[in-house]
């Protein structure tokens, strides 16, 4: 039997927040932790709250704090993290907690906003696509891939300190994917607007973000890239 | 209750939505997207392989005319012709539109969008053979395009209601749509959101199977919800069942990997599509190749100890290709079938994927009903598309990479008509105190009931039900059988227990009246299924095995109320082109 420990928190009923044992039996399989919090929702306690939608590591739904790491349950097997036959489930840390194991994520979604993720052109659209070499389009590899799903940001201690000031490193992976794109008309503004002591700089190039990454990407080094726009810009 | 009006309500946050909530946010008229989750959440997210559209980029001569051709021959004739020339002609508008707003798609040589082979495309009419016409975004394009659409939402100032669920449509005492009952899910609260215009962009229902490539999140709620305020649904048997989802995980493997060279083998190694199609192969319709899978292992010819799948084999491309064309199938390989396909190919089975039916409307979105004397009858108010809705672009087998074509062209004419719409003025009668009890009626039963079944466990009967049924292959007498199946859990699913009463972001209510939902999608598409006495397209049936254009070229009509199923014809006059005259369909 696989013990699972889940952290409750019910805001109508709890004043503060506990774990909550479950023995589970997985039939001896290689389940996802998506599949175990399933199960238990299903058959042990149907008031066990947590968010999932496509089931297979694409929408980001399901970013969740997995034996002291930050990960997606439905693409964590059990053989990479459950040692000892323990299984700790939390919310991503840093945010507040609505209810076990769903965070509020408006100010993670807030920081995205901030770096206006949309493309800025304001040259008239040709009739057809705008072309863009196959060199340029790979710069945006490893950059849009981001499901936002916030495990980055909420294991980063600089986000913890200011989730308000500081971008994180999911927003300003997106801010670089606007700034590498060779459509993108905006790349002054943009770097004005992250030119300030916290929304770029209160990186310390600690990666947890890069350790953490569910779908492999390298925030740090993006965070890099913009550093160096920037200081380009002040020289 | 408290009451939010606005100009035009969207229901769904998908690619659908999020198009249609584009252009009624650039038009200034107050609008909102109701979504059950965070919009980039949705399972248009999902989609791989790309969008098909003849924007002439891989083959300069390329024709939307012909991409029109191969989409009424994939849909088995019963995909309205109207519809398709509108999609097929206005595609390349609304491909170049999301191209500047930012969507990331692939490259060629010469910097226009990349575009790869799919099932079922052809160049000059079926005559010049396999076309490249399907845009890509390496093979995350429904990604790509899901977040572009939320993006240039964000940008707009669109109003997300975010983790609102929408439970039913209020109707007035004229019977027109006059918004939904929703949800905040993170509170609990319930309000009734007023609205002129009410689209839904609910997306599908694949949950109603046991093995689907479908979130969590796909169950039928605007199936749901307008069944039960009285709109029919069409074509509900024809449910796509996509040829590659991973064995024992469902998750899909994009067809664009057959498009890039990928082919599937049975226990002998031998490529079998060359039998069933010698033309297009692997690229056949997916409903022929789904068929000639479940062939394969039912003659004994299957892989693995059970012998219960076949093998997509990609290694011969090389890992280069796999890596720089297919980096997100490699990452799903290895993940859920713990297979590389750089090294060994991908065990798969045909797994639910796509309802062709939905709610019927025209090409501007709106929903429609058909009276007494059989002609079409506006529904005011309703609007719908995307997968939810019936065009029909689809008609019997949906073409790879036309779902995402689907969404953007429709939410976009759904939009640009709403637009208009409220332009000229909408005037609808305000829904009563009664008229919206009786909408709220099935929340409230649900909240004050005290016994019941458990829902997890009537989901997976439901489920089962449907999978033992309702399947690839169909037959009469077990079809019965499934729908006397169903009638037993219809007071059962009524009357699902909720044991948590709470509150705050009680999914538990929800996956409630989930369950409920995919149960409505579910009996429709078991009694038309039952109904549509011949196979077409991915209705394959052993007891009539052919298709029968004497009786059964046209819509199925699905009623609630008294379970009545009817027929409606197909649309077979396309404003500048010529009639598609139905023909035998082979590959």
């Amino acid at each position: 039997m696989l013990q699972v420990s889940i952290y409750r928190f019910n805001p109508e009923t709890d004043a503060t927040p506990q774990m909550q044992d479950y023995s589970i039996d997985t039939g001896g399989k290689d389940l996802m932790v998506l599949d175990v919090l399933e199960l238990i929702k299903a058959e042990h306690d149907s008031t066990v709250t947590y968010r999932r939608s496509c089931r297979e590591g694409v929408c980001g739904s399901d970013g969740l704090n997995i034996n002291g790491k930050n990960g997606l349950a439905c693409i964590t097997p059990l053989s990479e993290t459950v040692r000892k036959n323990k299984l700790v489930i939390r919310p991503l840390p840093g945010l507040p907690v609505v209810r076990d194991l769903v965070v509020d994520m408006s100010l993670f979604y807030a920081q995205y906003e901030k770096i206006e993720p949309y493309l800025q052109n304001d040259t008239p659209a040709p009739a057809i696509e705008r072309l863009q070499s196959p060199e340029d389009r790979a710069k945006l590899d490893g950059l849009y891939e981001c499901i936002l799903c916030a495990c980055c940001s909420t294991s980063c201690p600089s986000f913890w300190w200011n989730p308000d000031r500081f971008v994180g490193p999911a927003g300003l992976l997106q801010a670089y994917r606007f700034l590498a794109d060779s459509r993108d008309q905006a790349t002054d503004e943009r770097l004005a607007k992250l030119d300030d002591p916290f929304s770029v700089f209160r990186c310390h190039g600690i990666q947890n973000c890069v350790n953490v990454c569910p779908k492999g990407l390298n925030p740090t080094r993006a965070i890099g890239h913009i550093r160096t726009m920037l200081l380009n810009r002040a020289a | 209750m408290r009451t939010i009006s606005f100009d035009g309500v969207i229901v769904g946050g998908g690619g659908a939505g999020m198009r249609a909530a584009l252009q009624l946010a650039q038009s200034g008229y107050k609008t909102a997207v109701i979504s059950k989750v965070f919009p980039t959440r949705s399972h248009t997210v999902s989609a791989q392989g790309g969008i098909t559209c003849a924007i002439a980029s891989a083959d300069p001569q390329d024709d939307w005319r012909w991409h029109m051709y191969d989409t009424v021959k994939g849909s088995d004739y019963i995909g309205d012709q109207d519809a398709i020339e509108y999609m097929c002609s206005v595609g390349p508008e609304a491909i170049f539109e999301l191209e500047h707003m930012g969507l990331p798609f692939s490259r060629t040589e010469e910097g226009r969008i990349y575009q790869r082979p799919f099932g079922g495309q052809s160049k000059n009419y079926g005559e010049g053979g396999q076309a490249a016409r399907t845009c890509a975004a390496a093979d995350r394009t429904g990604h790509a395009l899901l977040h572009t659409l939320y993006q240039n939402n964000v940008k707009n100032q669109t109003v997300f209601f975010n983790e609102w669920f929408a439970t039913d449509l209020v109707k007035n005492s004229d019977g027109a749509v006059v918004g939904v009952i929703a949800i905040c899910i993170e509170t609990g609260e319930t309000v009734y959101v007023k609205s002129k215009a009410t689209v839904f962009a609910t997306g599908g229902a694949g949950r109603i199977y046991a093995s689907t490539t479908n979130a969590h999140i796909n169950t039928g709620d605007g199936m749901g919800m307008a069944l039960r305020a009285g709109v029919p649904a069409q074509d509900m048997e024809m449910w796509q069942f996509h040829p590659t989802g991973i064995y024992g995980a469902g998750t899909l493997v994009t067809e664009g990997c057959r498009g890039e060279g990928g082919y599937l083998v049975n226990a002998d190694g031998e490529r079998f599509m060359e039998r069933y199609a010698p033309n297009a192969k692997d690229l056949a319709g997916r409903d022929v190749v789904a068929r000639s899978m479940i062939l394969e292992i039912l003659e004994g010819r299957g892989c693995g100890p059970e012998g219960d799948h076949v093998k997509l084999k990609l290694d011969h491309l090389g890992e280069e290709v796999l890596e720089s064309r297919l980096p997100g199938i490699c990452e799903l390989s290895r993940t859920f079938a713990h297979v590389d396909p750089v090294k060994e190919p991908i065990p798969v089975v045909p797994t639910c994927h796509y309802m062709m039916g939905g709610i019927p409307t025209n090409i501007h979105g709106q929903a429609l009903t058909v009276d007494a004397q059989g002609s079409d009858e506006i529904i005011p108010g309703l609007y719908a598309c995307g997968e939810v809705a019936c065009v029909s672009v689809h008609g019997a087998n949906r073409l790879g990479g036309n779902s995402l074509l689907d969404l953007v062209v429709f939410g976009r004419a759904s939009g640009l008509f709403i637009e208009d719409a409220l332009k000229q003025g909408i005037e609808l009668r305000d829904a009563t105190t009664s008229d919206i009890e009786e909408a709220n009626q099935r929340l409230i039963s649900l909240n004050e009931g005290s016994a019941g079944e458990n829902v997890a466990a009537l989901r997976k009967e439901l489920q089962g039900v449907m999978q033992n049924y309702f399947g690839v292959f169909r037959n009469g007498e077990f079809m019965q059988e499934g729908v006397k199946k169903l009638a037993d859990l219809k007071e059962r699913i009524a009357n699902v227990h909720l044991e948590d009463k709470s509150n705050a972001f009680n999914t538990a209510r929800i996956e409630c009246l989930e369950l409920q939902n995919l149960f409505e999608t579910a009996e429709a598409t078991a009694i038309v299924a039952e109904a549509r006495k011949e196979s077409r397209g991915a209705h394959a049936r052993e007891d009539f095995t052919e298709r029968n254009d004497d009786e059964w070229l046209c819509h199925s009509l699905y009623y609630r109320e008294g379970q009545k199923v009817d027929k409606r014809g197909v649309n077979f006059t396309p404003r500048t082109v010529d009639t598609f005259q139905p023909k035998i369909r082979t590959y």
